[in-house]
């Protein structure tokens, strides 16, 4: 097993290559550029600006040059956020986006795995419908619209908890970012979970289970749940990923200081190696998650061999 | 080859072990359409029998007859809708799971498809083994691997394979694993459904050896459900033969095969093979008209009186009930002695 992680982790750095060298060039053919602004400046200190952030180089040798910079682990400065380089900002961010992306993964798989099995061992029951009813109103409903309607209710109607701020990590503070994040993941787990357990539950093998004696708690535990989670967990993969990144959107209303604006600021402002920290940062993390759903569907299925 | 019919059926003239009456499996089936209620399937339809100590009985019939669907109605897999299963005078209808457990350790069931009733994400040895832990959990982890390891030596699989999963095997040695799963309760009934139509032919025999010589070593007893009449007239003493649900003639062996009383019986042995070109090239086959009926709407009366070849206008009004026709066989139709054509 620890020669195909080798293995796999080798195999990512082409993949890293492509993606750096594809978002490279799609920010620069992008039209515009960082220091456009409403007001035409002087050729003079435009030429001295460029030549700071070797922009007036050809653009061969800038994408060199960055590869070069990468390899050594420098991100470059920020232009937009002056004295910060990129990972000054990833790292102020990250943790903040993570703990709030950890909780709401973690919510959403206790909730939503559980409400999926019922609703699955209870097939077309009221309680089924339900669940399935209020999981389609979860991902139906987009976050700006959940945001803003959670802190109305719970921060200016009932007051239990802050409206907005950080508040350097208070509990109050994270709640309703956590939940907002959380909904949108437990409705489509239960959604997922309730599929796969309908059609596992349906299989022979768990009628032999049946048939053997067992009670139906470990029909459904031992027997059913280990396959059914399968799709659940490829899932998690990328939704993990992009769950501890942050959501600009839920960062902007709840006002936290996470990472997820810079994948948006970085964007509108040509913030080149912004975007190009953010991009390479998700990469990554995609590329470890996935890496992990893999190792985890090993041990689940011994059909899929992890060598 | 040949089962012998005296040998392990002594027991034939004591108590019977099992008593199906009435047994009735409604399944209902959406019509579709709302405020109209669902319409009953009738899979199993008032089928009675006895089934005595050491004794096999054949079932047979065509597909969508009912024969897998009585096998675990009697085992309560299914939920029966009507009826009496009393198993060594125990009623098992209406038991849940929980009060089943009891009787699990001595009915137990060999199913049709070998690999995909197993478990993909459990090794052999865990499989086999988990009946142990549910009803006899004071085993400890060394006595319940060596009962393995004695039942896996039984039904012809290696003790070295003990670590290996379902998907690494063929499908004779699933079905293996299949009987030695049902096998390590020592179970005094096993309801083989259909255990080798999923199988090559040569596999087949083997498998068929290997229950038929379980059953004589144990005095098993066992429900050997098959489409396929010569495996049924290999194994069992006695042949119950289905048709959508009901029964239509139930004999000993030699009498079903040598005398079939019911029209249907008779078109179903017509139909099998002969292994001699000569016999076969003379044979009189009887070729059933149309097809089975919908089980939604059976016919009125006899079920089978749509293809009947010698259906007369009282068909259509009664069912016919099961009547002896001769020692231990009974038949369900009205003209059975009747001479017509």
């Amino acid at each position: 097993m620890f020669a195909y992680v080798v293995r796999r982790l080798g195999s990512a750095i082409p993949t890293l290559f492509i993606v750096v060298t594809v978002a490279f060039f799609m920010m620069r053919v992008a039209p515009g550029g960082p220091f456009d602004r409403e007001k035409q400046l002087p050729p003079e200190i435009e030429a001295n600006i460029l030549k700071v952030y070797n922009l007036d180089k050809p653009l061969h040798q800038q994408y060199f040059d960055y590869i070069g910079n990468i390899i050594q682990g420098d991100f470059g400065p920020s232009f937009k956020y002056l004295d910060f380089t990129v990972t000054d900002l990833i790292l102020a961010g990250f943790p903040v986006s993570l703990r709030l992306g950890l909780a709401a993964i973690l919510i959403a798989v206790v909730f939503g795995v559980t409400a999926g099995t019922i609703a699955a061992l209870k097939q077309n029951s009221t309680f089924d419908y339900m669940v399935m009813g209020l999981a389609m109103t979860g991902i139906a409903i987009p976050n700006f619209v959940m945001a803003p309607l959670l802190a109305l209710v719970f921060g200016v109607y009932l007051s239990w908890l802050p409206v907005a701020g950080w508040n350097d990590g208070a509990l109050q503070n994270q709640i309703l970012p956590v939940i907002t994040l959380a909904l949108p993941q437990i409705a489509y787990i239960s959604r997922l979970t309730r599929g796969s357990m309908v059609e596992t539950m349906h299989s022979n093998f768990i009628r032999t289970a049946r048939a053997k004696g067992l009670a139906e708690k470990i029909v459904v535990v031992r027997h059913a749940l280990k396959g059914g989670l399968l799709p659940v967990i490829s899932y998690l993969g990328p939704a993990t990923a992009a769950v501890i990144t942050g959501s600009v959107v839920i960062e902007a209303i709840f006002d936290v200081p996470g990472i997820g604006r810079y994948f948006v600021t970085g964007a509108l402002n040509r913030d080149y190696p912004v975007v190009m920290g953010v991009v390479i940062f998700y990469a990554v993390l995609i590329i470890g998650l996935n890496l992990v759903v893999d190792l985890i569907y090993g041990f689940l299925d011994p059909r899929v061999k992890v060598e | 080859m040949e089962a012998t019919t005296t040998s392990k059926n002594s027991n034939s003239n004591g108590a019977p072990i099992l008593s199906v009456r009435g047994l009735k499996v409604y399944f209902p089936i959406s019509s579709g359409k709302f405020f109209v209620p669902p319409i009953p399937l009738k899979a199993v339809d008032d089928v009675s029998f006895d089934l005595y100590s050491g004794e096999a009985l054949g079932v047979v019939g065509e597909s969508g007859c009912g024969k897998s669907t009585l096998g675990r109605g009697v085992l309560q897999l299914i939920e029966p809708t009507a009826g009496e299963v009393v198993w060594q005078g125990h009623h098992l209808e209406g038991l849940g799971p929980k009060q089943m457990i009891l009787y699990r350790r001595d009915l137990q069931i060999i199913f049709q498809d070998p690999l995909a009733s197993l478990n993909p994400r459990m090794t052999i040895g865990d499989i086999i083994a988990e009946p142990l832990t549910v009803h006899y959990p004071e085993l400890s982890k060394d006595e319940r691997k060596q009962r393995v390891a004695k039942i896996m030596e039984e039904v012809g699989l290696l003790p070295q394979m003990i670590n290996r999963y379902p998907h690494e095997f063929s499908g004779g040695q699933c079905q293996r694993i299949g009987v030695a799963r049902a096998m390590i309760l020592r179970p005094k009934l096993i309801v083989c459904d259909e255990p080798v139509s999923a199988l090559d032919v040569s596999i087949q025999a083997q498998i068929i050896n290997l229950i038929q010589d379980l059953q004589q070593s144990f005095g098993l007893s066992l429900i050997f459900i098959s489409h396929d009449l010569s495996i049924v007239r290999h194994i069992s003493h006695r042949i119950m033969v289905l048709y959508l649900g009901n029964v239509m003639e139930i004999a000993d062996k030699l009498s079903l095969y040598d005398e079939p009383k019911h029209p249907y019986t008779k078109a179903l042995i017509s139909a099998v093979p002969i292994p001699d070109p000569e016999q076969e090239k003379n044979k009189q086959r009887i070729v059933l008209e149309g097809d089975l009926p919908s089980p939604l709407s059976p016919p009125t009366g006899c079920v089978f009186r749509t293809r009947c070849p010698i259906a007369q206008p009282l068909c259509a009004k009664e069912k016919p009930p099961l009547v002896d026709a001769g020692a231990k066989h009974q038949v369900a139709c009205h003209f059975w002695d009747a001479d017509i054509r």
